[in-house]
């Protein structure tokens, strides 16, 4: 592959807590190509959720360089902003603005930053509603909706912004379990449709099913990667498959 | 304005019906307590007064909320953790220079507030009035309104502050990860989920403020308490004039306290 691939590209990256008293990453080089489902697995503390929050810089690092589209965006002359608008991310626990209703948590950013119009704005959050189902609902609170459903609009407003990457951080792990389903589902569409995505779940079986490539990281560090076959069926080092051990 | 007329000339009779029993010092319970209404505010058009104090009350409770409202947001900014914690965007000189100046207000800010919830009210009054204003003829209802407003920003800073903070930082980090700029994320998304959370307190600084602004009586504002006060220099009455003034006071109050219930709900119906 070439480097016109890379979309994403980690060097050396390192992000120390309390003045370097938590080292929650120590050294992660990771390239994300355009196109590519990478799932991040691994232990709890083990960095990843720390090293997925570095790639649009709601954590700043410590050390090292992400070099998103060529634009190294740790340079802190680079407007930050932009490469957000291009970088979707989901969260654990959705993160929709409650004082707003689903049709205007979706339309905020595309009227603001990408000037479209209202109308505009609307029909595309309203297309996006339909696929995942919840047209209905386009009116309605956030508090008004379930889990599953609060989830699947996170996803559709983040796509409303027209990403080329998107990060799901453990997307599924506040929801109820028969609700993970609806949401994973949606995240397969995507991926399906070549959506670039870098996700860090402990669904094992979303990550081989849907991923290109699997990433395990334990105490902030890449421990192994390779294709979801490679890490689940024959995976080489000792601490990937006792975490494996454990949770299959 | 006949009615009022009418009305009045009704209580003239009944005050010449009483007068000789006031003469002879022979009232009974109920024409005691008339004679005090009538003293007090219906004679020579006192009730006039009472308006006038209550109507000088609410311009200065009005601005002075206005000024500590707009003065007390943009502190309570300035005080915030990411504020105060400010780095430089970059290496250049002029970002070096607006972190610079930006942590220096912060540091100010939190000074300001200090200073203004550690002294007493009446003396920034006094120090406004005499010091600031001394040498200056200025209308006494401007120097309300900035003692009032300077003194209500510090407390209302502390409130909003608070309110910021009860919002999730996962508020802030869906708005930024969306692309929103640091302070769209605080207009659209921060500061209407703050305001919502802070009322209650709010409305609390509100009617403090209100009352507060009897201090004003001290450097001879015509307010509401200073105009009880002035029928009772005329009438003697130690009690009436000053209780006229209190239930005056309490109804603003009370409407108040209304209408922010009123608000507070349709607040929360709007997302259940």
């Amino acid at each position: 592959m070439t480097t016109d691939n890379i979309i994403i590209s980690v060097k050396g990256l390192e992000k120390h807590f309390d003045e370097g008293k938590l080292k929650a990453l120590r050294g992660v080089d990771a390239d994300i190509r355009r196109g590519e489902v990478v799932v991040v697995i691994g232990p709890s503390g083990s960095g990843k959720s720390t090293f997925l929050r570095c790639l649009n810089l709601l954590e700043t690092p410590t050390k090292g360089t992400v070099t998103v589209e060529n634009v190294n965006i740790t340079d802190p002359k680079v407007n930050i902003n932009k490469h957000r608008e291009k970088m979707g991310m989901v969260f654990q626990h959705f993160n929709l603005f409650p004082h707003m209703t689903i049709l205007k948590n979706m339309t905020l950013a595309p009227m603001k930053l990408l000037k479209k119009s209202k109308q505009e704005a609307e029909e595309k959050a309203m297309n996006l509603l339909k696929r995942v189902g919840l047209a209905d609902r386009a009116n309605a609170y956030p508090s008004q909706l379930s889990g599953g459903q609060k989830q699947r609009i996170a996803i559709v407003r983040a796509l409303c912004m027209e990403p080329q990457v998107m990060l799901f951080d453990e997307p599924t792990s506040a929801l109820d379990p028969e609700m993970v389903g609806e949401v994973l589902d949606v995240m397969k569409q995507l991926a399906m449709e070549g959506m670039t995505m870098v996700v860090v779940t402990h669904e094992m079986g979303f990550a081989r099913e849907v991923a290109d490539r699997v990433i395990f990281m334990d105490e902030g560090k890449i421990v192994e990667e390779g294709t979801p076959d490679q890490i689940f069926s024959s995976p080489q080092q000792q601490r990937t498959k006792d975490f494996l051990n454990k949770v299959l | 304005m006949s009615a009022v007329t009418e009305s009045i000339s009704i209580f003239e009779q009944w005050w010449l019906q009483i007068e000789p029993a006031v003469q002879a010092n022979t009232l009974n319970f109920w024409q005691f307590l008339y004679k005090e209404i009538y003293l007090n505010v219906i004679k020579d058009d006192r009730w006039l007064q009472y308006l006038k104090g209550l109507g000088v009350t609410l311009e200065v409770s009005f601005y002075a909320i206005l000024v500590g409202l707009v003065l007390g947001t943009l502190l309570a900014i300035l005080r915030l953790p990411q504020v105060q914690n400010m780095t430089a965007n970059g290496k250049s000189f002029l970002s070096g220079l607006g972190v610079w100046v930006v942590r220096g207000l912060s540091k100010l800010a939190g000074l300001y507030i200090n200073i203004m919830r550690g002294t007493p009210l009446l003396l920034q009054v006094l120090i406004i009035n005499f010091g600031i204003f001394g040498s200056i003829s200025i209308d006494k209802v401007i120097v309300g309104v900035i003692a009032c407003g300077l003194n209500s920003a510090a407390y209302v800073a502390e409130i909003v502050r608070g309110g910021i903070m009860s919002v999730e930082k996962g508020q802030t980090e869906a708005g930024r990860s969306l692309g929103l700029s640091g302070v769209r994320t605080m207009i659209y998304i921060i500061l209407p989920q703050a305001a919502k959370s802070a009322l209650p307190a709010m409305c609390n600084e509100f009617i403090s403020l209100i009352k507060e602004t009897s201090i004003l009586s001290y450097i001879a504002l015509t307010e509401l308490t200073k105009a009880g006060d002035y029928i009772r220099s005329r009438t003697f009455s130690a009690f009436t004039p000053y209780i006229v003034s209190g239930l005056l006071y309490l109804l603003v109050v009370l409407t108040l306290t209304w209408l922010i219930g009123k608000l507070e709900r349709r607040l929360r119906n709007s997302d259940h």
